[in-house]
């Protein structure tokens, strides 16, 4: 039975939820409005937050300017391609953590995702010399190989989570029933995972979406997804906080539109485990 | 066919010996019950037969075919859980085709065997609907029905009553054992209950620390345990166990006697005894009394007998019915 709660505490916490929320959000709010002023409105002192001369000729420049679908296209690739061979990767090898665990599993697992906690910077100079002597500089091969790689660990982790919560005797009454080790994780283990796996997939394709320290720096123009096309719009010589913004909200339209909907989903596989 | 033997398994886990080596032969078409307490090495000896963990040392033949290096998918038996370990993203249908599907077998003789079991196990009118839709006895029917259409070597069963209630327990019980006489299949059912393990057991293998304490037919278990572990674990209630002078006096170190070969009466051996608690059932009464020479001691005498707390009552042991062990616990054969 839920407890009751007095009015005026669920008030205050409604209040306080609707701030941090509007808080958190409130950047991309003001990257949203920022893109439908003019150069000059976006600069302006004290700053205008809805009454102003809404336009749209940002996003008219911005798309002369530069071709948005082949960043996007790319951007699709990049993330969409490195998820899906991480999840390959990943499926098998938190299979084999969470069901066939050995004495230095638990070792493995945070020693795969202490490699998250080094900045990445420190790999940057031989990581760009091989690709350079490799030629996958600015390829889109290189990047979902760099993508795939520093996303792992937390797909190999979500899973593994996951995985831990399917009760093993499920898989021996598999093996029992004759089936061997592949149609085990495929018939049994996957379609009860697909929670799971489709909320890893999500959370990787965001993350893979967004990510822009590698992409900036290992790609200028073949593969080059959204972020180095935000990036192009600020240059030393003047920022053009508009066209940026107008470049930023059409880069985070999609996967804003995706988090959307998935939200339910994303939300069950962060907290996956954490309550039973 | 499903003859099943085990050749001194071992089995270890890291420095942990918990199965320190088994000799057991189970006959084609035998109902072999595993009975123990909790942590005896049943279900473990279980699991190493169905090839759900590795031998560390030994070897398992299944129709006389050495089998401890195959996989559990490739040993031709099927198993019933305890969680009944269905599939909950199949239907009741599903489920039970499952192994048959993994076999490759064709269609039409899938959907043949799958309607056969479900009408054995009275499953016909919930062939579509999901584990989480069905109760728990039916769950375990789905579990049994997912055996019975493989045609297996052998059954094995994990405690599989342990999760229902006392009614349906005695139910599916007797459905196993019925299923047991139609398919005359050999069958190794584990359980921690000794009820079980009488009612329904060809022979009993009867497990304390990963070792054989006694195998035998229920009755040999309960007329001649071999130790005093066997003697105190079958039977119920618990055979009186009587150690001291008394004892002493049968050349034993321990002697025991079943409260049903306690009789209330007078006579010249009669033992004087006080009532501290009378248990009636209906059917018996399960009288625990304090005695000067024996200690405590439950008798049980049939039907309803009028027993008062704290008033006297005199009883008379059965001598052809006494065991006697000795400081070991080994059984003392009579001479």
């Amino acid at each position: 039975m839920a407890r009751a709660i007095p009015l005026q505490r669920r008030l205050f916490m409604t209040i306080l939820a609707w701030a941090a929320g509007l808080l958190i959000f409130f950047p991309v709010l003001w990257t949203v409005l920022t893109s439908f002023k003019t150069e000059l409105e976006a600069f302006s002192t004290p700053p205008k937050l809805f009454f102003f001369d809404w336009t749209l000729e940002n996003y008219s420049i911005v798309q002369e300017r530069s071709n948005y679908l082949r960043f996007a296209s790319n951007s699709i690739i990049l993330s969409v391609g490195s998820t899906l061979i991480a999840l390959a990767f990943g499926i098998p090898a938190a299979w084999a953590m969470a069901f066939q665990p050995g004495k230095r599993t638990k070792d493995l697992l945070m020693w795969m995702l202490s490699t998250k906690m080094m900045p990445p910077v420190g790999a940057l100079i031989p990581l760009y010399l091989g690709f350079r002597d490799m030629g996958l500089l600015d390829t889109r091969g290189g990047l979902i190989a760099v993508l795939f790689l520093i996303n792992l660990p937390i797909v190999v982790w979500m899973l593994y989570t996951y995985f831990k919560e399917i009760p093993v005797d499920i898989l021996e009454a598999a093996r029992m029933d004759g089936a061997s080790l592949w149609k085990e994780l495929v018939f049994v283990l996957a379609p009860m995972a697909v929670p799971g796996i489709a909320s890893t997939m999500l959370l990787n394709v965001i993350l893979a979406w967004n990510e822009a320290f590698w992409t900036l720096n290992l790609s200028t123009s073949e593969a080059a997804p959204l972020t180095v096309f935000i990036a192009s719009y600020s240059s030393p010589e003047g920022l053009f906080w508009a066209k940026l913004s107008a470049a930023s909200t059409m880069a985070i339209a999609p996967i804003l539109v995706l988090g959307w909907f998935a939200q339910r989903q994303l939300v069950r596989g962060l907290t996956f485990g954490a309550v039973k | 066919m499903g003859t099943i033997r085990l050749q001194s398994v071992t089995k270890r886990f890291d420095a942990v010996e918990v199965i320190p080596g088994v000799d057991l032969s189970i006959r084609e078409g035998e109902f072999i019950v595993f009975v123990g307490p909790s942590g005896c090495g049943k279900s473990t000896i279980l699991r190493l037969i169905a090839g759900l963990e590795d031998v560390s040392s030994g070897e398992i033949f299944i129709d006389e075919k050495p089998v401890a290096q195959e996989p559990a998918s490739q040993r031709g038996l099927a198993m019933v859980f305890q969680s009944y370990a269905l599939y909950p993203h199949m239907s009741v249908r599903g489920n039970i085709a499952f192994g048959l599907k993994m076999a490759g077998q064709p269609k039409e003789l899938i959907e043949a065997k799958v309607a056969k079991a479900a009408e054995t196990l009275n499953l016909t009118d919930y062939l579509d609907r999901k584990p989480r839709q069905l109760s728990g006895g039916q769950r375990q029917r789905v579990a049994i029905g997912r055996a019975i259409v493989r045609e297996p070597k052998a059954f094995l069963f994990d405690e599989p009553l342990s999760n229902l209630d006392a009614a349906l327990r005695v139910q599916m019980r007797l459905e196993i054992m019925q299923l047991h006489k139609t398919l005359k299949a050999t069958m190794v059912y584990v359980t921690h209950d000794q009820v079980e393990a009488m009612t329904m057991a060809d022979r009993i293998v009867v497990l304390n620390k990963g070792r054989i304490e006694q195998v035998g037919t229920p009755m040999e278990l309960y007329d001649r345990p071999n130790s005093l572990f066997v003697a105190g674990f079958i039977g119920s209630p618990k055979m009186n166990l009587v150690s001291g002078p008394a004892a002493e006096q049968y050349g034993a170190a321990t002697i025991g006697i079943r409260p049903e070969h306690i009789a209330i009466g007078e006579g010249a051996k009669a033992v004087t005894a006080r009532i501290r608690i009378a248990e009636h059932l209906g059917s018996d009464t399960f009288i625990h009394l304090d005695t000067d020479e024996l200690g405590a001691l439950t008798v049980r005498a049939q039907g309803h007998v009028e027993a008062a707390p704290g008033t006297s009552l005199s009883v008379i042991l059965d001598p052809a019915r006494i065991h006697r062990f000795d400081a070991h616990g080994k059984v003392i054969v009579h001479a």
